[in-house]
């Protein structure tokens, strides 16, 4: 009776946050790259859909092989993302597919498999299951199991992923620990326009199939003066975004961005100096930079929107255990989703936010 | 425009006051293309391939060739001498006829049972055995189960597993091949009747049509799905009259007439390569051996029901009496050609188990294109 009572009353204290306006608001705050990319010439000002955009007409225009299709690309996306490209490119090389993601995925590879470039989308992360065979089965193990007589490296598959404030179960999830289990592919996540343009050209340009998950939430959110020019991002290679040498702390996409408020917070707040990484690619995974870091600081904090159990969090904490065991001075955190379905009102509580993100540094700390 | 007729953009078709229902059984069946009966005889003299002699006697020779392969092979397997086997019994001119239609050029994705078209395009029993035994002159380099062939110079992609994967991809392939500036090479992907039911089937065909792609989808109808009959893999007018419901053109032919095969690729290979629209062609057959060496088919068929099938509905058969009738073949070649094949065949076994396993290094190339740095450690853990 006091337990049914107790439940209640903590419900309803839920539903009143709930109620207020403050659901409205985004869980982080954008901090545009400091360093600019090493590219000579003019910039201009983009948010990641038009640095996007940008990218696929410089990958078109520089490979008549190059074909971009998916659902609703022809008119510009429902992200904007393939925006006058059908107009400048012609309707033969980007063009509107049936509404079924296993075909787009299987008609990808067999485009790459004749030497031609397939740069396909899928509207959201979440709707990738579909392609999941064609993606785990044969992609990724296409060059492998014929002795590298065919391969479909020439195939980029771009989706938007993570949260976007009210996506619920089916507009808001990040799977990329789930293609992280299959050799073969190749697996970044932009953290803004330079580093979508920068890595979305390296993927196409990429001799491995790769896929290029875009935090949605980020595609207005986010602004900076990207280069004109042509440059590609490493795939593979973290970037070390603030030096600090007390805890590392590590993630990717959107989620870097509450790092990067938490850095800030841990500092005024517990007169913590973070070291902040940006993971950028999930598979394969720079494990010498962040395990150079840890044995540096001697603390972790992983923190993804990705449910915790079998999150890449997991593999990269495995990592840091294995290698930095004598110089840990704290267990390695993980602030993450929950194990639960992506939920729709209770997204402000399923997210590892920048309140969740500093309570694991001080617990860190304080150990 | 009338302005009384329906406006609804998703499809071109008039109002009815009655409540017309389309009965399946008011559809009339695709009617099977066939150039010569059950002896050999051409039925009507218009449909006669001009193939002569040499091109016929290949033909006869590579269905025999991979009919005696198979047998050796097939029981290799059940010595434990390979780990897995599948024949090809009964759908021999399925291959060997599709693939004399198409030019060497073509682009062919598979299932697993179409090793004639390997057969006919120069593939070796040497390459078809060391692919068996994953040994060292395997271009697959020993990573794939028996059966999962490839050939780059023979524009055969390479097998797998999955069921209708393949047929997705053969459509971007095509549609890719078709954009560039004086292609005449067209994709022609081969799947059963089960694989049919796959996903992958249904994208495959839909996307082939929406987006113009020249490719042949060579349905082989062999009546089993391992132990489902067709019966229970679906309703409709088998696999061609689905092709009407896609806005796509089909043709059905004899799979066991070879003749029916030939004339029905060329006519699909001109379809697709004039229009640059796909086309469905369902070869009708009866898979006579077990679905692999890991099924008895005894346990789901009467084995009364093959005695037809191996005699007067064998396409091997077929072709030897259509050539008897031309005097184009004769007992002792036959028999001398059969006792030669068993001889490769039999020598190449025992070549191709004394090879070596490739490098064990090979374990770890090709899962990308360069070997990436968390790959190294778990290479040299090894040493």
């Amino acid at each position: 009776m006091m337990f049914t009572r107790a439940i209640e009353s903590s419900g309803r204290q839920l539903w009143g946050l709930l109620s207020v306006p403050a659901r409205q608001s985004s869980h982080f705050v954008y901090t545009p790259d400091a360093k600019a990319p090493n590219v000579e010439g003019p910039k201009t000002k983009m948010n990641m859909f038009t640095a996007i955009n940008n990218a696929l007409d410089q990958a078109m225009d520089r490979d008549a092989t190059a074909l971009v299709f998916g659902e609703d690309v022809a008119f510009g996306g429902v992200f904007r993302c393939s925006m006058g490209l059908q107009k400048k490119y012609g309707k033969g090389r980007v063009f509107n597919t049936p509404l079924c993601e296993q075909g787009i995925a299987g008609f990808a590879i067999g485009v790459a498999n004749v030497g031609a470039t397939a740069i396909a989308e899928l509207q959201f992360a979440d709707y990738m299951f579909p392609a999941f065979d064609q993606i785990v089965n044969e992609a990724a193990k296409n060059r492998y199991r014929s002795g590298n007589l065919f391969n479909c490296g020439s195939l980029t598959i771009r989706a938007p992923c993570g949260a976007v404030g009210h996506g619920a179960l089916y507009h808001s999830q990040s799977p990329e620990a789930y293609f992280a289990h299959t050799p073969g592919l190749k697996i970044v996540v932009p953290r803004g326009p330079i580093k979508a343009k920068g890595l979305l050209l390296a993927s196409i340009a990429d001799k491995d199939p790769c896929i290029v998950l875009e935090p949605k939430t980020l595609y207005r959110a986010s602004v900076e003066e990207v280069p004109d020019a042509y440059f590609e991002s490493p795939i593979g290679k973290a970037d070390v975004l603030r030096k600090g040498n007390d805890v590392t702390l590590i993630a990717w996409g959107t989620q870097i961005h509450v790092m990067t408020e938490v850095a800030d917070m841990a500092k005024k707040q517990l007169g913590v100096n973070c070291e902040v990484i940006d993971l950028v690619s999930i598979l394969p995974w720079d494990k010498e930079t962040i395990c150079n870091s840890v044995k540096k600081t001697g603390r972790a904090v992983i923190a993804h929107e990705a449910p915790l159990t079998c999150g890449f969090g997991a593999e990269i904490a495995a990592a840091i255990q294995e290698e930095c065991f004598l110089h840990l001075e704290a267990p390695v955190q993980r602030v993450t989703g929950w194990d639960t379905p992506f939920p729709h009102v209770f997204e402000p509580f399923y997210l590892p936010d920048k309140h969740r993100c500093l309570d694991a540094i001080r617990k860190t700390i304080e150990y | 425009a009338d302005a009384r007729a329906p406006r609804f953009p998703g499809a071109t078709a008039p109002f009815t006051s009655n409540p017309q229902v389309t009965f399946a059984e008011n559809v009339a069946p695709i009617p099977i293309y066939r150039v010569m009966d059950r002896d050999g005889i051409i039925e009507d003299k218009t449909q006669e391939p001009k193939l002569g002699q040499e091109t016929v006697k290949k033909m006869f020779r590579d269905m025999v060739l991979l009919n005696t392969m198979d047998k050796i092979l097939y029981e290799s397997q059940r010595q434990g001498r390979i780990s897995f086997y599948m024949t090809n019994f009964g759908e021999e001119a399925s291959h060997i006829g599709s693939a004399a239609a198409l030019t060497p050029d073509d682009l062919v994705y598979g299932q697993y049972r179409e090793a004639g078209v390997l057969v006919w395009r120069g593939f070796t029993i040497s390459e078809f055995i060391d692919q068996c035994y994953g040994n060292v002159d395997d271009e697959g380099k020993g990573r794939q189960m028996p059966v999962h062939y490839g050939s780059k110079k023979l524009n055969f992609v390479t097998i797998s597993s999955p069921l209708a994967t393949q047929i997705p991809q053969a459509a971007g392939a095509a549609y890719a091949l078709k954009l560039k500036e004086g292609n005449n090479r067209c994709v022609i992907v081969y799947f059963g009747e089960g694989a049919a039911s796959e996903g992958d089937c249904h994208a495959a065909l839909n996307f082939a049509a929406t987006l113009d792609a020249p490719v042949i989808f060579f349905c082989r109808n062999n009546g089993f799905a391992i132990s489902t009959p067709s019966s229970e893999q679906y309703r409709g007018d088998g696999i061609a009259g689905r092709a009407a419901g896609y806005g796509m053109a089909s043709i059905r032919v004899d799979g066991t007439d070879i003749m029916a095969v030939y004339n029905g690729t060329k006519v699909a290979r001109d379809y697709v390569m004039s229009t640059n629209k796909p086309i469905i062609l369902e070869a009708m057959s009866y898979r006579i051996g077990h679905h692999s060496t890991s099924d008895d088919s005894s346990a789901y068929r009467a084995p009364e029901e093959l005695e037809v099938w191996n005699t007067v509905e064998h396409p091997i058969n077929k072709l030897k009496n259509y050539m008897r009738s031309k005097r184009w073949w004769n007992e002792e070649d036959e028999n001398a050609f059969v006792k030669s094949i068993r001889k490769q065949v039999l020598s190449q076994i025992s070549l191709s188990e004394k090879k070596p396993k490739p490098d064990w290094r090979e374990m770890f190339n090709d899962v990308y294109y360069d070997l990436p740095a968390h790959l190294s450690p778990q290479f040299y853990s090894i040493f």
